[in-house]
């Protein structure tokens, strides 16, 4: 009994010289600094991921929350009825929505002004319009250039509205058995 | 050479020769500096590039690729940029010392190719001492960085200046023992000499019986041109830029050039000690012997500067892809390594040497004869 533990010790002694032998073997032959140079050499020969930009886009899902817009009916009617609703859900305090009377006797938006530097971009505006009225587009390069271009005026959505109102509208298609 | 010589008319050559031979010779000369250190600024500028490529390509990415064709003209961009941009002296600065440490560093850098032989003929300054010359030259470039770092009078470049030089001297003693083994091993100090006593083939090159020496040389190289893994002195994570850290435009520029010309230097140098300098791999086999003289690709068998040139490259790729694997050495592991490893191991392995020679194997067969 005592002979065979002594004798385990000693085989335990000889398995750690024998580590310890390998290790030292390993350090000078430079096992692992060879290890770590085959990964990267491995990777030298794999393809690039990188999408060179301005040239190549990566692909934008219909429901991208970019650039605002006002839209309008096909009649050319707002669809804005100035319910406020977007105003009221806003978390960032963005909009700013002012009515009046309009023309026909229907209550419209005399002002509908959107602070881009506020702005979130969470989309809350877009599911609260009863009349899909405001919606984020999946525009997002934009810039400006002067102090104040930052707020979206009314003309300034109804413009962006009218000019992608086709990109628009099969976004909203694309998306509506979403909703 | 004869056919170049019929091109040029015949009055050129009688005036030629009617120079005194020191006008001749320090024309020679002078084209002969021009030449090379015209090519080793053009190869410094392209390091650059292919640095960024290479490692670019380890991490998956592209590099730059947006200057001309295939990025190629990103190093012009760069050196314009740096060129036209303003060179700021810091007020509480040594003025002199300031402006004086980046030529400190690359003036070194680029006088230690006039002993380097780029094939059989072309050397610039054909001494006896080369080794010593490259071992003065190369420890020299030191002074520029410590300079500098002294001189900003920021406790930042100061740190790193003494890193450098702790680590410079730490590792120039390794270098220098390889190169005692080099010396046992060619019997000269004499570069050209030192390339010739490698003729034969690539098992005859100095790799293979003082293999241990070649590793601690280039990796000595790499710590003494303060790149990574070894680039303490300029780690951006602790102290900014180390002791270019206030350093802008042309003068910064001197700087960069200087660090990639020691690059270049330190792999043509490890080309020329351990991997037989301008020889062929093919060298001494019979029957490639006929093709030695060959007009455009003689040289793959016979040897020439475009071998010299292929293995400065690897060595080169060898720089960017230790850059690429390792992060940074922490301080205390790098003086461990040169004090408590490499010094141990080139002394060991000179007493190795020692044995071959006294006992005629390797490079030392029939020395006795």
């Amino acid at each position: 009994m005592v002979r065979s533990r002594a004798l385990g010790r000693v085989d335990r002694l000889g398995a750690d010289a024998m580590n310890r032998m390998m290790s030292y073997v390993k350090t000078f032959a430079l096992w692992e600094l060879l290890k770590g140079l085959s990964v990267t050499q491995r990777n030298f020969f794999r393809k690039s991921v990188t999408l060179e930009y301005p040239d190549e886009k990566t692909p934008q899902s219909p429901r991208f929350r970019g650039l605002h817009a006002l839209r309008r009916y096909p009649n050319g009617e707002e669809r804005c009825i100035a319910c406020k609703l977007c105003e009221a859900v806003c978390p960032a305090l963005a909009i700013t929505i002012e009515s009046n009377v309009g023309e026909d006797g229907t209550r419209r938006t005399s002002r509908y002004d959107i602070d881009l530097f506020k702005c979130i971009y969470c989309g809350f505006c877009e599911e609260a319009c009863p009349v899909d009225a405001i919606v984020e587009t999946r525009l997002h390069e934009y810039h400006m250039e002067a102090p104040g271009e930052n707020i979206m005026t009314k003309d300034k959505l109804l413009a962006v509205g009218e000019k992608y109102d086709a990109m628009i509208s099969a976004d909203k298609a694309a998306d509506a058995k979403y909703r | 050479m004869e056919f170049f010589a019929n091109l040029v008319p015949n009055f050129v050559w009688d005036i030629w020769n009617s120079l005194p031979p020191l006008v001749q010779y320090l024309t020679i000369v002078t084209w002969k500096i021009l030449f090379v250190t015209i090519g080793v600024i053009l190869i410094v500028a392209f390091s650059t590039y292919f640095e960024r490529k290479v490692i670019g390509s380890m991490q998956a990415r592209v590099g730059p690729n947006r200057v001309g064709p295939l990025g190629l003209g990103q190093p012009f961009a760069d050196v314009i940029k740096l060129l036209i941009k303003e060179v700021i002296v810091p007020a509480k600065s040594n003025r002199f010392l300031f402006v004086i440490a980046p030529l400190l560093t690359l003036i070194p850098a680029l006088a230690t190719w006039a002993v380097i032989p780029l094939n059989d003929w072309y050397v610039i300054a054909d001494i006896n001492a080369g080794l010593l010359y490259v071992l003065a030259l190369t420890s020299v470039g030191v002074y520029g960085v410590i300079l500098a770092g002294w001189a900003t009078n920021s406790k930042y470049a100061f740190l790193g200046a003494m890193r450098s030089a702790a680590q410079i001297v730490a590792y120039e003693i390794a270098m220098g023992f390889a190169l005692v083994g080099i010396l046992m091993a060619a019997g000269s100090l004499n570069l050209g000499d030192i390339v010739r006593a490698q003729g034969g083939g690539f098992l005859n090159w100095f790799w293979l019986p003082l293999f241990p020496l070649f590793l601690v040389y280039w990796i000595s190289g790499v710590a003494e041109t303060n790149r990574a893994p070894f680039d303490v002195a300029e780690g951006e994570s602790e102290i900014v830029a180390g002791f270019h850290v206030e350093y802008s435009g042309v003068a910064f520029a001197l700087f960069f050039l200087a660090e990639y010309a020691n690059m270049v230097l330190i792999s043509t140098l490890t080309a020329i000690f351990f991997l037989g300098g301008w020889a062929s791999p093919f060298e001494g086999l019979a029957f490639l012997e006929q093709y030695h003289d060959l007009p455009l690709i003689g040289w793959v068998f016979g040897g020439g500067f475009p071998w010299l040139f292929i293995k400065m490259c690897f060595f080169m790729y060898t720089f960017f892809w230790l850059r690429a694997t390792f992060p940074r050495y922490r301080y205390d592991q790098i003086m461990r390594l040169g004090w408590k490893v490499f010094i141990p191991i080139t002394i060991i392995w000179i007493v190795v040497e020692g044995a071959m020679a006294w006992f005629e194997v390797g490079p030392w067969a029939g020395l006795t004869g």
